[in-house]
């Protein structure tokens, strides 16, 4: 009985000891984690950890976070993805390959979970959060607390995919887990149930974070920047906050009724009792379309800062991309079900749905147009961030391409479902989202840490990657021709689909050959960094206010606030400063008001996982504990009034004295 | 240049392998969607080239005009124009808002038609009168049933050649997706609920088809052999199966319907009345089809619940 009440349904059979695979990974991991510890003894920084990294509310800190954790995501996400490529291309009968069906349905499912929720969205909110207020000249975010409970969330989520690999299984249903698939009739499991509270924390997460940033853009503008005159990047992410702030909480809602359904037996989604498993492909994906907007139109903004800045020119057409944004953010809402045009939906619904989605083009194309004519005449240095940035105009225009061709419903019936779909979407997630964030990645690189990333070891990393990403998916477009349906772990040698998938193979070895190179760039990064060191808080002549405060800034980003009255404010300060006769002025500080650190977002996610664990198998006692946690730590919060405090005019002078000889 | 005859080795490698590839899928054999033996695929394929081909015409242009605006105006060549603040220009914009604008009304235009004609619901006009085939997707196998021949079969499907088929789908278990590329486009077959999908192969020859909706473990080799024949040799089939001695009963259903990833073909000789329709309605009044089922009684129950 109460062994029941503390442990559920969970006992030690739970961890697949049989399985060398899993059990390799997990020792890795558990290595990985027992290295980390023992270096934080070592060189004794839990309380710096602690008090300068898992308490900060530091909008820059915390986007650091989000970073590293989308590295480690990524690392996660892509051994599932060699894991499928080589599964794949070994796996022709008669071999059924290394992986049984059990397994490889768990490793797609992971991959696309762990690659779209934890990420990307974590990177693009590791990048928004740290850039975001820099460029609006803001001093954080305008929910500091809120903002690191959000990314507590989101670790929360990640951990228990993480955890799933070891203790128990991951849901095999693919990422979106269509019921009946994974209702209890057929998934009774703890796999989706890991899954329904990964993403509702995460869900959570994002949402929470998607109001802190929408309000942050919105309230916190230094004085004269309007809207028309914030940076494209800013102005993509403020759109962006809006699909999340007005799509995250379907998913959370939907992702409810499936936990409800699975939990206390009700039937929103089953396929008897008047469910309806249709519903829940509609509200899943009128979440999961905008998501996918969610993810591109920040790494949109990321080119438009990039091109702009190194090509040397104003970016061309700024209003018609403002308004090419602002018009794919409403044309996200009104496509969803383009992603079932084979559910037997009418042919005037069909046809409706696939025009409102080719016309997404249009916009999408304006922009293309606007960064060439921005190229048009520039001064183009290839560094690595502009590189990424000539790859995406090159490959998105052939994913956006291949999406415009599915959205025609009647060539949809043929390769929806096919690995042509997987290779399009890979096209424009790939060529869209991932180049976008290692571009911003490079490019923001000396904002954050104050040295620049090793750019020939950036430009093989990029070669490898690029190089790999067209071998591995054009070989995909073919096999969708050749009738290849996308999440098969075996296929007869008849098909002759076996020399494309061992090309494929080989482009994702590629990828992973780009992704070492990455490693090592860091590592080299770091080491080298005093060479590389960024004195002047602008290494690449930028134009926005990022580039006007010191590298890495200091914890209030502006001493003074600025004022602006350009659309690239720096740059015309500094064509200001080149006039003769400019004489600077000397620079009058007043006390800043910033957000005191505090515990209670930390230690709500920490009690968020366990909680997660604790509901997925079914612990009554420590899931109510937990959950108590949980609600404990917000409400405390809520009657903490001593959360700011004012860093004096003298300190800010000594501060910023200190940056401007070179100590900190 | 130490490193020139390896480099040259590769490109001619690479070039070898581009052309063997592009002969190897060109020759068509293997590209099913490409090879199309039936009515509606054939349209499907023509419809993908004709919108493949007025994408192209922005497509194209956007790629080569990446990389010759990235070499012309490269920082090193100074010889090229410059003109930092170059920003707006009117015309310009108006042409890149409304050439791909023009090109989407064509393609939207195209779209709506299309998918009305390929609308999988919408019957093939023809003098031959059409074949009905019920089709529920099992974990993991196909059952196909002949209502007016009062036969069935699992994982093998014949009819007969310039035929119009109308396949009407459902699933017992999670979503399935039917599909035979070389004769039509998929549609689902989900539990609860009927679907239809028409077609016509107007080349005899034996067809894959497959699931192509992630269903559970057995899903990769949930695929049957559509043989398309003549009128003759159909009938002739049809009185082989009829000489089965398997007779799909409620029982042998059930055992069917468990999960299973055996893929033989079966024949059965004769169907239990309104196996489809109960199958459908199964999930929609669990409590009453087993009594409709035990009874034996036909499809009033069912009627009478669909109002």
């Amino acid at each position: 009985m109460l062994e029941q009440l503390i442990f559920g349904k969970l006992t030690l059979d739970a961890i697949p000891y049989q399985n060398p695979i899993i059990m390799g990974a997990g020792a890795f991991m558990a290595l990985c984690a027992l290295a980390v510890i023992g270096a934080l003894f070592y060189f004794k920084r839990w309380t710096w950890l602690w008090k300068e990294w898992l308490t900060s509310v530091d909008h820059k800190k915390i986007g650091i976070m989000y970073i590293i954790f989308a590295g480690v995501m990524l690392l996660r996400g892509f051994s599932d993805a060699i894991m499928m490529r080589t599964q794949q291309a070994i796996a022709v009968s008669p071999h059924l390959g290394y992986l049984p069906p059990e397994h490889y349905d768990q490793v797609f499912t992971a991959h696309g979970v762990i690659m779209i929720f934890f990420m990307a969205m974590a990177f693009v909110f590791g990048l928004v959060n740290i850039i975001v207020p820099e460029q609006i000249g803001a001093r954080d975010v305008a929910y500091p607390y809120l903002n690191s409970l959000s990314f507590w969330l989101t670790v929360a989520g990640g951990s228990l995919v993480f955890i799933s690999l070891v203790v128990g299984d991951f849901a095999a249903t693919g990422w979106l887990a269509y019921p009946p698939l994974s209702e209890l009739a057929y998934s009774p499991g703890v796999g989706v149930d890991y899954y329904l509270w990964a993403l509702t924390l995460s869900g959570i997460g994002t949402l929470i974070g998607g109001i802190n940033i929408f309000v942050t853009i919105i309230k916190m503008r230094c004085p004269g920047m309007t809207l028309m005159k914030m940076p494209l990047f800013t102005w993509s992410v403020l759109c962006s906050m809006i699909l999340v702030i007005v799509s995250f909480p379907i998913l959370n809602a939907t992702l409810g009724m499936l936990f409800l359904d699975r939990f206390f037996g009700m039937h929103f989604f089953t396929a008897d009792f008047g469910g309806n498993a249709m519903m829940y492909v509609n509200l899943i994906w009128s979440w999961g379309h905008p998501e996918v907007y969610i993810l591109v139109l920040p790494a949109f903004g990321i080119y438009s800062e990039i091109v702009a800045t190194f090509c040397k020119k104003t970016l061309f057409g700024y209003t018609a991309m403002v308004w090419a944004t602002v018009a794919i953010t409403f044309l996200s809402f009104t496509v969803w079900l383009h992603h079932f045009f084979t559910m037997g939906a009418g042919a005037d619904v069909n046809a409706a749905f696939g025009i409102a989605t080719m016309i997404i083009s249009v916009p999408t194309g304006v922009k293309i147009f606007n960064w060439l004519a921005t190229m048009y005449r520039g001064r183009i240095t290839f560094a690595t961030p502009m590189m990424w940035t000539i790859a995406f105009l090159i490959t998105f225009s052939i994913g956006g391409m291949t999406g415009v061709l599915m959205s025609v419903p009647a060539i949809d019936f043929q390769v929806h479902n096919s690995v042509f779909l997987i290779a399009h979407f890979h096209n424009t997630i790939i060529g869209g989202v991932a180049f976008g964030l290692f571009a911003g990645y490079t490019y923001w690189f000396p904002k954050m840490f104050g040295f620049k990333l090793n750019e020939t070891l950036g430009k093989f990393a990029f070669w490898f990657w690029v190089v790999g990403f067209y071998l591995a998916f054009m070989p995909l477009y073919l096999l969708g021709f050749m009738g290849m349906t996308r999440r098969l772990d075996h296929y007869s040698a008849a098909t002759g689909w076996h020399p494309y998938l061992v090309v494929a193979m080989i482009g994702a070895f590629s990828i992973f050959i780009g992704i070492i190179f990455q490693i090592v760039q860091l590592l080299v990064s770091i080491k080298n960094r005093k060479q590389n060191m960024d004195t002047t808080g602008d290494p690449w002549d930028g134009r926005t206010l990022e580039w006007s405060i010191p590298s890495p800034p200091p914890f209030y980003n502006f001493a003074i606030e600025p004022t602006v009255d350009a659309r690239d404010p720096f740059w015309a300060e500094k064509q200001k400063r080149k006039q003769p006769g400019y004489v600077a002025v000397k620079p009058h500080y007043t006390d800043i008001h910033m957000p005191r650190n505090t515990a209670a977002g930390f230690i709500a996610g920490m009690f968020a996982a366990v909680f997660g664990f604790a509901m997925a198998w079914d612990m009554p006692l420590i899931a109510a504990i937990t959950g108590i946690g949980v609600l404990a730590c917000l409400i405390t919060r809520t009657f903490n009034f001593n959360t700011d405090y004012y860093v004096t005019a003298a300190e800010v002078e000594k501060t910023e004295a200190a940056i401007a000889s070179g100590v900190r | 240049m130490g490193g020139s005859p390896i480099v040259i080795k590769l490109r001619s490698l690479i070039f070898k392998a581009l052309a063997l590839g592009s002969l190897l899928f060109l020759s068509g054999c293997n590209a099913v969607v490409m090879n199309p033996k039936g009515i509606i695929a054939e349209h499907e394929k023509h419809l993908f080239f004709v919108a493949l081909s007025l994408m192209l015409i922005i497509v194209v242009p956007v790629i080569i005009l990446t990389l010759v605006i990235a070499r012309r105006y490269r920082a090193s060549n100074t010889n090229a124009k410059y003109t930092p603040d170059w920003s707006h220009n009117n015309w310009l914009e108006l042409v890149w808002w409304t050439v791909p604008a023009i090109i989407i009304i064509i393609l939207a235009t195209i779209t709506w038609i299309s998918a009305h004609r390929l609308d999988p619901y919408r019957p093939i006009q023809s003098d031959v009168k059409p074949i009905t085939i019920d089709v529920v997707a099992l974990n993991w196998r196909w059952l196909f049933i002949y209502p007016d021949l009062g036969i069935a079969t699992i994982n093998f499907v014949q009819f007969p050649v310039n035929t119009p088929v109308a396949f009407h789908l459902t699933s017992d278990g999670p979503m399935n997706s039917f599909q035979i590329p070389q004769l039509a486009g998929q549609i689902y077959a989900m539990a609860g609920m009927k679907t239809q999908l028409h077609l016509m192969a107007n080349e005899m020859g034996d067809y894959n088809g497959r699931s192509t909706n992630f269903s559970g473990d057995g899903f990769s080799d949930m695929t049957f052999v559509a043989h398309v024949s003549s009128q003759d040799d159909f009938n002739k089939w049809v009185q082989t199966v009829k000489q089965s001695s398997n007779a799909l009963t409620m029982d042998t259903y059930k055992k069917l319907a468990a999960p299973s990833e055996d893929e033989t073909v079966q024949y059965f000789s004769s169907v239990e009345n309104n196996l489809f329709d109960n199958v459908v309605m199964s999930f929609m009044m669990p409590a009453m089809t087993t009594t409709t089922v035990n009874t034996g009684t036909n499809s009033p129950a069912v009627v009478s619940s669909k109002k």
